[in-house]
């Protein structure tokens, strides 16, 4: 090699002593301490008191519950938003997908402040629905509430993420399928969906990791007092009580193992997708 | 399609952009409004006005010290990724384009891996012994920089691909230049609109972090987001304000960084 070529290289170490100090590491420190434990030493003993526990498989299914629903409700929303978008003049257009871009910044704590003044004990929304009778309570510290939460701010990242994808869809193949006597639900049955299935699919699956890392909201909702992954793994490192960081790491495991699935699936189903829209 | 047909059609995609609108801005709305209400508990609206409660924050010196604090971790962090991310990508782009692969995978851990995971290990790694950072901004700067490297790595290989690197470095070089010369005063300053949109959105996300800020150094070097969340028992009309002034700060930095944006592509 070169003298240039290894001066190149040599530019590359700062960057890899970071990457490594702030990333690899901790992951590394996780995955092997994942599978010890102060009483039985190495062995799989963290992992099989999880799968025993009704509290750590409470959070795991609290978590996986949220993190579908608020899923699948912020993409439908998305779905039907953005494609309005695209039919609409191109002022109210740009204002709102402008708007949507800046709303995604809007998350963790000060989002979670920002629904308790409207949907807490003492929200208007709240008291507006009360007193219209339409609900006898709400509470938003509960399940319901969180999934409410979560699709919020699960919406505007699912607009910026379909409104490319339905450029896909070419205006002239729907007047094409028309012109053959297909009607709107055929249309949609047959060209639309199928075509838009891999980015529908790969935004659903940035959305579900997106709600099962989330930490941010529902720690300022509830003080860490609601029971999903996150916040269980954040109370065995950095809470009063109770710190055992091997349980911690065998949990984060769980969830990174999780949240790497929903990427893998992600990177493949980018694959097809650019090769549809090709 | 019917001009009655279509015209009905145009109200739907009218109101459901509109709804859509109108969901967004519902809890940025109440928040405002409860920011600037005297009072506000048990009704339906408030009962009086007042900018008493931004005087407050704006002159409370632990809010500005948070303020300032936050914009110290930010700035340092996306300097720190500049400073090595720039030539990080011209050595991968000019010497070694086979790296570009191994990159993009490694620039998805970030993303693969939440911040409440990484902080285990962080906690475990730094907090005693040679590498102590625990409590301290340095290792905030830190994580920063690997939060803001996907979205920076992506933004500005993408500008690369588009100014065409390796024409422009044979050109400069056939014109005379040396490869510094080149790389300084011919591409970076190519590179700088887009750089400069990268730095915005990547500073307005960082600027609300909160798991690192809170599990890592919490109070100890309190930033903007740690602040509001300690300052959930004080009075929910003086968070209000907290949330606005946040929420506009942030609001500039990414209409200048949509505004530089459009400005490229035409």
């Amino acid at each position: 090699m070169s003298r240039g070529k290894w001066l190149a290289l040599l530019c590359l170490v700062p960057f890899a002593v970071l990457f490594i100090v702030f990333q690899i590491a901790p992951l590394v420190w996780v995955l092997i301490h994942s599978v010890q434990s102060e009483e039985t030493g190495w062995g799989l003993a963290n992992f099989i008191k999880i799968f025993n526990s009704k509290f750590y498989l409470q959070a795991i299914q609290h978590s996986l519950e949220i993190s579908f629903w608020s899923s699948l409700f912020g993409i439908v929303i998305a779905i039907l938003g953005s494609y309005s978008l695209r039919k609409v003049d191109s002022r109210l257009r740009n204002f709102v997908n402008a708007f949507a871009n800046m709303t995604s910044n809007f998350s963790g704590v000060p989002l979670a402040f920002a629904f308790i003044i409207l949907l807490g004990f003492n929200g208007s929304i709240t008291i507006m629905l009360k007193q219209a009778g339409i609900i006898e309570d709400f509470n938003l510290y509960s399940k319901t509430g969180l999934i409410i939460l979560y699709t919020y701010f699960q919406i505007p990242l699912g607009v910026l993420l379909l409104y490319p994808a339905f450029d896909a869809l070419r205006e002239d193949w729907r007047e094409s399928a028309s012109l053959l006597g297909a009607n709107s639900w055929q249309f949609w049955r047959f060209i639309g969906l199928p075509v838009l299935t891999p980015a529908l699919l790969g935004t659903f699956v940035i959305l579900l990791a997106n709600a099962l890392g989330a930490y941010a909201t529902v720690y300022a909702l509830t003080t860490g007092n609601f029971n999903v992954l996150p916040i269980r793994i954040a109370a065995m490192v950095s809470g009063d009580i109770s710190l055992d960081p091997n349980m911690a790491s065998a949990l984060a495991v769980i969830l990174v193992g999780l949240m790497t699935l929903v990427t893998l699936v992600h990177q493949w189903l980018l694959k097809r997708s650019y090769h549809v829209a090709r | 399609m019917s001009r009655a047909e279509s015209t009905s059609a145009s109200l739907y995609h009218r109101s459901v952009v509109w709804l859509l609108f109108l969901i967004l801005l519902l809890p940025l709305l109440g928040t405002f409004i409860y920011s600037i209400a005297s009072s506000w508990s048990a009704t339906v609206l408030p009962s009086g006005f007042t900018f008493k409660w931004y005087d407050q924050l704006w002159s409370d010196p632990r809010f500005l010290k948070a303020f300032g604090q936050s914009l110290l971790v930010c700035v340092a962090a996306l300097v720190l990724s500049v400073v090595l991310i720039l030539p990080l990508l011209f050595v991968v782009h000019y010497h070694f384009p086979k790296l570009d692969a191994l990159m993009n995978i490694l620039i998805l851990l970030p993303f693969a891996v939440p911040p409440v995971v990484s902080s285990v290990g962080l906690l475990q790694l730094y907090g005693s012994g040679p590498l102590q950072m625990v409590g301290t901004p340095w290792i905030l700067i830190g994580c920063y920089f690997t939060v803001a490297l996907p979205f920076m790595y992506r933004a500005i290989t993408n500008n690369l691909q588009a100014i065409n690197l390796r024409d422009l470095m044979d050109a400069a070089q056939l014109l005379g230049a040396s490869t510094w010369q080149a790389a300084f005063l011919v591409v970076l300053p190519n590179l700088r609109k887009g750089l400069m949109v990268a730095l915005l959105l990547s500073f307005s996300f960082l600027f609300g972090e909160f798991v690192f800020a809170n599990i890592l150094v919490g109070t100890r070097y309190e930033t903007l987001q740690v602040f509001l969340n300690n300052m959930r028992n004080s009075s929910g009309h003086f968070t209000s304000a907290l949330v606005i002034s946040y929420f506009l700060f942030v609001l500039v930095l990414t209409w200048v960084a949509t505004f530089l944006n459009k400005d490229k592509s035409q």
